[in-house]
């Protein structure tokens, strides 16, 4: 899977550090397993394979017993998402209102399948079971704002929006860095 | 009351919630309620609000903006409810209000004292001016029990909810003994909504007689079923019932801990139920000593982590536990035995939130809705091809034929019903001749489906029953713990076969190989997810037998539904000539010209997302599906980089 960029020596230290501070916040119990590994990803993304080391050192048990947890979680992601998360919704309701072809149109897009991150991390696709919005079936949530009655046509129309933000950000770069190349 | 302090603690609260809520009412400044719930946010509420408070500003007229949770009606979100007694008109609910009508309708109730009309859902109170929402069967077939608040209050303000009545019965439960609390929800004949129906007077009976210092209550949030939305909704709406029925419950089994087990799918339920224990505690109605009693409740959130068989009772304690959420053999069950080795009582949401109107006005009121063995209300989410699609609180026993048609209109598009999926992913599909079946435990177990935890799926014609088999086993089949063979490994060959059929690759005896290994698997397995996993394959063989007959015999899907048997082709006849809607439309390119300057679908490009069946304009309805895919006429392509066709045809 060459499309799955790894994370470099420097996140991962920061990593480390950020779980360093935030650790003695828990419980040293297993209970805090799932907990603990929640708030790492909800703070990073994902979970590093030196994240979870620590956190086996901290709870005094073995990396591959939470390396076992971890990944019988649907929740936990051991790659770094993109700078852009779009989840698809697999349910019932968005099943048979053609959630496939919403997802299918996101791969397509992206040339990445569900699960994977472009490689320049600007975008990554999930498949996720219901999110509870099943009345606005086929449904997408991107960047954690959930889109209902999602159409093919919509697709195009988030990448247009993407597009213009991100021109938009680098015009205003360009404009706040002094002797940086600008256009007349 | 026999308990002084008890007594006036809970006295002096009431007053003072409702001293609160009259308050604002006295200040004559309109309340405009927007609903809030996630399921509205992605109508685009949020959008609604700022446009409500931007025209409110502009025109100068100060309001009171109320979140509230979901009533039930997602199709007609987002909803907003002005209520201005002043005006002379009752509260009038509008729907599908988005943030341009949202600036019209402000501006023309306040400035011209024009209600608009065209928004208009309904009044929520009887009138002569605005037909009232309780003239529609939508509203009036209904009958709420526990989601009779949702939607009219702020689940995020305390007051409201007890300026309501809400924590009276806890109050009145503190005051007598436990086991009269026990005898009520007994009397009431009270079956848990998780799923199974157990009965909870007898399962909290059994946790009290459990010999042990310390029990835990649990309140099961975990709602993985896919297409069902209930306890989310509820824990939106109305966190406040359901922890006054796990205070009850905690009260009533003699447990000093509980927990709220949310999916953390659900950031919005998770966030309110947080909120709504600090503000709980801080009234004294949780914690330490509730309300000057001896009684004491820690009350804790736990987020699950996306694994649907963590909803399993065993699984889910597990995993609080800081392990795979296995399920493990029972007995123990989890009322001798449970969390850390103690004593636990697992609820669902709709369960505990049963209890404090069943503590409150009876288990006698309580035994006269629903049926006899199945009192009370259900709760269904109710998706899929239907017009209103929603919740929907109906007394249990009402048929499914009511809940479908009358109360959520219907098959929308002129459409056949087709089928009915309930009870998540291990239910099963109703066919037609089911739809008078009344809705309650023992019925739907009858008819091979479950009633599940609530999920309603509602299929028309253009469903294949195939395709939904394979559907739910592929998600049985990835949510399997793996610890039982015969749901690991004999899932997995349901799904190859399933998968080979909607492939047009199935074989004659793949049916019988089928059916026995269902009964196997359903035998086999530890847990309900294993015993449950084939219902949707033995249903659909059971009432849909010609449609896997026509997959595999005829290479036919007679829904035109599963893509390997399906083509997409442009009928050249009523193709317009160079209207060229269905070229842009498509993302692979597939649609090219033909010599008489037609449009034609390259078939092996053809990714058929059936993108230009809906781009060719209805005038002139071009774009046809045909199953098998040979019965598509062949058009060559003319040669790439040839000659431009221009001219005449
Ligand atoms: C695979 C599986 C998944 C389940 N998922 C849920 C669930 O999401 N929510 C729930 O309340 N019960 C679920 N249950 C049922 C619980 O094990 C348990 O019976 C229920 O929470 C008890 O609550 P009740 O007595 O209020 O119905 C599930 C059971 C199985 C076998
Ligand atoms: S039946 Fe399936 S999910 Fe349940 S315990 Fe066995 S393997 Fe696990
Ligand atoms: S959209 Fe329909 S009518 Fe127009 S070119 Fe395509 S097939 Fe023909
Ligand atoms: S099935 Fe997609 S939101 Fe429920």
């Amino acid at each position: 899977m060459n499309s799955v960029p790894t994370q470099t020596e420097t996140e991962e230290r920061e990593m480390i550090e950020a779980i360093e501070a935030m650790l003695p916040r828990f419980a040293k119990h297993r209970s805090a397993l799932i907990p603990i590994l929640q708030a790492v990803q909800q703070e990073h993304g994902y979970l590093s394979g030196g994240a979870m080391e620590r956190v086996a050192e901290y709870l005094e048990i073995s990396p591959s017993e939470v390396y076992g947890v971890a990944t019988f979680y649907n929740q936990f992601r051991f790659h770094p998402p993109g700078r852009h998360q779009i989840k698809v919704c697999l349910g019932t309701a968005c099943h048979v209102a053609g959630g496939d072809i919403i997802l299918e149109n996101f791969e397509r897009k992206l040339g990445i399948r569900a699960g994977e991150t472009t490689p320049d991390r600007e975008y990554s696709v999930e498949r996720v079971a219901c999110v509870g919005c099943c009345a606005l079936a086929p449904v997408a949530i991107v960047d954690g704002t959930v889109l209902g009655h999602m159409q093919p046509s919509r697709v195009e129309g988030l990448f247009v929006q993407f597009q213009v933000e991100r021109e938009r950000e680098e015009r205003e770069k360009a404009e706040r860095e002094p002797g940086g190349e600008q256009d007349a | 009351m026999a308990n002084k302090t008890l007594e006036a603690r809970f006295r002096g609260l009431r007053r003072e919630a409702e001293r609160r809520v009259q308050e604002r009412q006295r200040e004559g400044v309109p309340t405009i309620s927007i609903v809030m719930s996630t399921c509205a946010l992605a109508s685009g509420a949020a959008e609604t609000r700022d446009a409500i408070k931007e025209t409110l500003e502009r025109i100068k007229v100060p309001a009171r903006i109320v979140p509230v949770g979901c009533m039930g009606h997602c199709y007609a979100e987002p909803l907003v409810v002005i209520d201005h007694p002043a005006s002379g008109f009752p509260p009038i609910c509008y729907h599908r209000i988005d943030a341009g009508i949202a600036r019209v309708v402000i501006r023309s109730f306040f400035e011209d004292g024009d209600p608009s009309f065209e928004y208009v859902l309904g009044a929520l109170e009887e009138n002569d001016l605005v037909p009232p929402v309780t003239q529609f069967p939508r509203f009036n077939l209904e009958e709420r029990v526990v989601m009779e608040l949702c939607g009219r209050i702020d689940p995020g303000d305390i007051q409201e909810y007890i300026a309501r009545g809400g924590y009276a019965a806890l109050a009145r439960a503190l005051d007598g003994e436990p086991e009269s609390v026990i005898d009520t929800i007994e009397r009431s004949g009270l079956r848990g909504r998780g799923g199974a129906g157990f009965p909870t007077g007898r399962k909290w009976r059994l946790a009290r007689s459990a010999r042990s210092e310390r029990k835990v209550v649990i309140c099961n949030a975990d709602e993985g079923d896919p297409g069902a939305y209930m306890d989310r909704t509820i824990l939106e709406s109305n966190p406040h019932q359901v922890l006054e029925g796990l205070a009850i419950a905690a009260y009533a089994v003699g447990a000093d801990e509980a927990l709220v087990y949310v999916r953390a799918e659900y950031p919005l339920a998770v966030k309110t139920v947080q909120k709504a224990v600090r503000d709980a505690e801080a009234c004294s109605l949780l914690g330490r000593g509730v309300l000057g009693t001896a009684f004491d409740l820690k009350v804790s959130v736990f987020q699950g982590s996306g694994a649907f068989v963590c909803g399993e009772e065993t699984a889910l304690i597990q995993s609080v536990e800081g392990r795979r959420g296995m399920p493990r053999h029972r007995p123990p069950y989890p009322v001798e035995k449970g969390l850390w080795g103690r004593p636990t009582v697992v609820n669902n949401v709709k369960t505990l939130a049963s209890v404090p109107p069943i503590v409150s006005k009876g288990a006698d009121w309580f035994r006269t809705i629903g049926t006899e063995n199945s009192p009370g209300t259900a709760i269904f989410s109710v998706v899929g091809n239907v017009k209103h699609p929603g919740l929907v609180e109906v007394p249990m026993g009402t048929s499914l034929r009511k809940l479908i048609f009358d109360v959520c209109g219907g098959i929308p598009g002129k459409k056949a019903f087709k089928a009915v999926q309930i009870g998540g992913p291990s239910g099963g599909c109703l066919p037609e001749r089911f739809l008078d079946t009344p809705i309650d435990f023992d019925s739907l177990a009858q008819a091979g489906a479950m009633m599940g935890s609530g999920g309603m799926v509602v299929m028309d014609q253009d469903s294949c029953m195939v395709d939904v088999a394979r559907y739910f086993v592929d998600f049985t089949q990835k949510e399997s713990c793996g610890k039982c063979t015969f749901c690991r490994i004999g899932t997995r060959h349901l799904l190859v076969m399933l998968d080979r059929i909607t492939k047009g690759e199935g074989r004659e005896e793949d049916l019988e190989i089928m059916e026995t290994l269902s009964h196997d698997i359903k035998a086999g397995s530890l847990c309900g997810l294993g015993k449950t996993a084939p219902n949707p394959v033995i249903t659909s063989l059971r009432y849909f037998r010609e449609e896997y007959e026509a997959h595999i015999r005829e290479r036919r899907c007679p829904a035109l539904k599963c893509r390997a048997l399906v083509a997409f082709y442009i009928d050249l006849e009523r193709c317009a000539r160079g209207c060229d809607a269905c070229v842009g439309c498509c993302p692979v390119e597939a649609i090219f010209t033909t010599k008489g300057r037609k449009k034609a679908i390259d078939q092996q490009r053809c990714v058929k997302c059936g993108e230009c069946m809906v781009a060719c304009p209805p005038e002139y309805n071009a774009v046809f599906k045909v199953s098998p895919p040979e019965r598509a006429p062949v058009i060559e392509r003319p040669p790439e980089n040839g000659p431009a066709p221009a001219g005449n045809p």
